[in-house]
């Protein structure tokens, strides 16, 4: 069975996606920017889940890439403030750093055989050590209340990589973002060294003995994986213009990253988009409705705000038990049975 | 920022073995489910912050005598032990590990976040002050001390409950083969359940002597759930005496780091430690290379 190369569905979606900030600024001209926001924020979360998900199909379930998105970020933005370094430069550098990290901490874990809970643990205390690194650091990062990249002229320049108040270019830029990430997963999942993976995600020992050099798969893999991460990192610490400890690194982060991934399905394309809009929406529209409805406020409080966690942790847990391939994952498996039964 | 050997530093040590004694209590429950069922109870700070909040409530807000309460609180736990297990991980017990261990983690925003509802975001405190003992100009507060002395004991408990009880044996057999011992007559689901419990009341047991020394606040399972992992680790699974040795290596890193530097620059050598003493020691720091 020969699938065919590209989708015609692909190309309509691409075009929906370019025309939506014209859609949208026709349709609520007073509140495109808040609109555009979220797209922008869903798209940026989207490639990182993508580049988390190229590790987490083959079983290398990191819980750690908060420390890869915290580099990418913080490197990028102290490069630009201290040094007075472009960005341009500045966030090929971080990555390069990401991918350096990735591969230090991957090469004695693959070595040593590190998988499942001891990987998972291991990777968790990689991510905290980055986030008590930078509010350790003080002085340069500030602390935990975070910093800014500094501002260049009317704060849109392509020499200081910085676009966020014009949220048309803002959103075209995270598209193009995560079309690149896209592609990537697209370019893995065509690849020998898919194959390569998933053997050595099934058995290691079978994998190696059939020539499979399973630490180098995996060490191609974690590099690249923690690369994306951290160029989705700076992006998103571009766009925002604010970087915090606990907003860009650390165990939240990753833990956020792992989850949505799950959610919305790691071993398909569009799975971990689709988890970065699902759990986005699903915060906004608690956020949205909580804010609305006094009753709610009233019995909650400021407490309320918590509401969406308790949501979104019981809906994980759900998800796990229940839809192990995710929402996108179970979707297309329910397709394929419809096509192929009677 | 000095390092000086001085009293000071002493006063560190001590410290950090007064706190080692409680990491090592922590780390125990952990290290039960880990060995028996192994399954990483990754919301298992969380468990503790739940007794934390029980004892909270029935002795500040119902107004229960403080032993009451500690005694309710470790029930309730022990009881969310085993809701924990027959909800949440029965369900994915043959799946593989690495869902286990995330489905905790749903656990965990959830109980954080419920807590968040239940009690907000502030600070609390049973406000039970029993001073603190001098010595030599160095001071250790009496909970803390309390703490140790309790660890201790309770430690030493539970190794007599599974050296000397039936239970016990049943325990520590499924944990060393939990393909065979279905054959050899034991009920694994049984065994399961007991230990969540017991894992659960010890998280308890932790809560009572955790809410004698700090403040009581959501977020408290991400100050040292991530610590209790590290020491289960290090100790070499189902390892009692090596889990307590890992406390005490974790807890002087964390004391000795924190006086000379910053807490978390304290913090960040402990996980440093530990990523370097994975990759030289993957099974512990007393485990042997099978």
């Amino acid at each position: 069975m020969t699938k065919p190369r590209f989708h015609p569905g692909y190309a309509i979606g691409l075009a929906g996606l370019i025309a939506l900030p014209f859609v949208v600024t026709a349709l609520f001209p007073s509140s495109e920017k808040y609109y555009l926001h979220l797209a922008i924020q869903v798209l940026l979360w989207a490639f990182i889940y993508t580049g988390w998900s190229l590790m987490g199909r083959f079983g290398l379930t990191s819980l750690g890439h908060g420390a890869f998105t915290g580099v990418g970020a913080y490197v990028t933005v102290l490069l630009w403030n201290y040094a007075g370094l472009t960005p341009l430069i500045g966030i090929p550098l971080a990555v390069l750093l990401a991918a350096a990290l990735g591969l230090i901490v991957g090469y004695p874990c693959f070595r040593q055989r590190i998988t499942g809970h001891y990987f998972a643990l291991l990777t968790l205390a990689l991510a905290e050590f980055v986030r008590l690194c930078i509010i350790g650091l003080r002085d340069l990062t500030g602390g935990s209340l975070g910093t800014q990249p500094q501002r260049y002229g009317n704060g849109i320049s392509l020499y200081a990589v910085q676009f966020e108040p014009d949220r048309t270019l803002a959103y075209f830029i995270a598209l193009a973002t995560w079309v690149i990430g896209l592609y990537i997963w697209h370019r893995v999942d065509r690849s020998m060294d898919r194959y390569a993976l998933e053997a050595a995600s099934q058995d290691e020992d079978a994998a190696s003995s059939v020539g499979i050099d399973v630490t180098r798969e995996k060490l191609k893999i974690t590099a690249l994986s923690s690369a994306m991460c951290a160029f989705g990192g700076a992006m998103f610490g571009q766009y925002q213009m604010y970087i915090g400890p606990d907003t860009i690194a650390g165990l939240g982060v990753s833990l956020n990253i792992v989850f949505a991934a799950i959610a919305g399905g790691v071993y398909v394309m569009l799975g971990p988009t689709f988890g970065a809009f699902f759990t986005q929406m699903l915060a906004e529209t608690l956020r949205v409705s909580i804010q609305g409805s006094e009753a709610l406020k009233s019995w909650l409080g400021s407490s309320a705000l918590a509401l969406d966690s308790a949501i979104y942790g019981a809906l994980l847990v759900f998800f796990i038990i229940y839809m192990p391939k995710g929402i996108v994952g179970t979707f297309l498996e329910w397709v394929e049975k419809r096509k192929s039964g009677p | 920022m000095d390092c000086a050997l001085d009293i000071f530093f002493l006063e560190a040590v001590l410290n950090g073995v007064l706190l080692a004694g409680l990491l090592a209590l922590l780390a125990l429950g952990l290290n039960l489910v880990f060995g028996v069922i192994d399954v990483v109870w990754i919301c298992y700070a969380e468990l503790v912050m739940v007794g934390m909040y029980a004892i909270f409530h029935f002795y500040k807000v119902v107004g229960l005598p403080l032993p009451v309460a500690m005694l309710a609180g470790i029930l309730i736990v022990a009881m969310a032990g085993i809701i924990l297990h027959v909800v949440v991980i029965r369900p994915v017990l043959e799946t593989p590990p690495i869902n286990q261990l995330l489905v905790t983690g749903g656990v965990l925003f959830f109980l954080q976040a419920a807590a968040t509802m239940a009690f907000g975001v502030e600070f609390r405190n049973i406000g039970v002050q029993l001073g603190s003992v001098s010595f030599a100009d160095m001071y250790f507060s009496w909970n803390r001390i309390i703490t140790f002395v309790m660890a201790l004991a309770i430690v030493f408990g539970l190794w007599l409950f599974l050296r000397r009880t039936f239970i016990g044996t049943a325990i520590r057999a499924v944990s060393q083969d939990r393909h065979i011992m279905p054959l050899m007559g034991v009920d694994t689901r049984q065994i399961y359940l007991i230990t969540s419990a017991i894992g659960g009341g010890l998280a308890g047991l932790a809560a009572c002597l955790m809410v004698l020394q700090f403040d009581i606040y959501p977020q408290i399972g991400l100050q040292f759930g991530l610590l209790v992992f590290m020491i289960c680790v290090l100790g070499g699974l189902g390892n009692m005496v090596g889990g307590f040795v890992a406390a005490f290596i974790i807890a002087q890193f964390i004391t000795i780091g924190g006086s000379c530097f910053a807490t978390e620059w304290g913090y960040a050598i402990a996980f440093l430690f530990f990523m370097v003493m994975m990759f030289l020691r993957p099974r512990g720091l007393f485990g042997s290379k099978a």
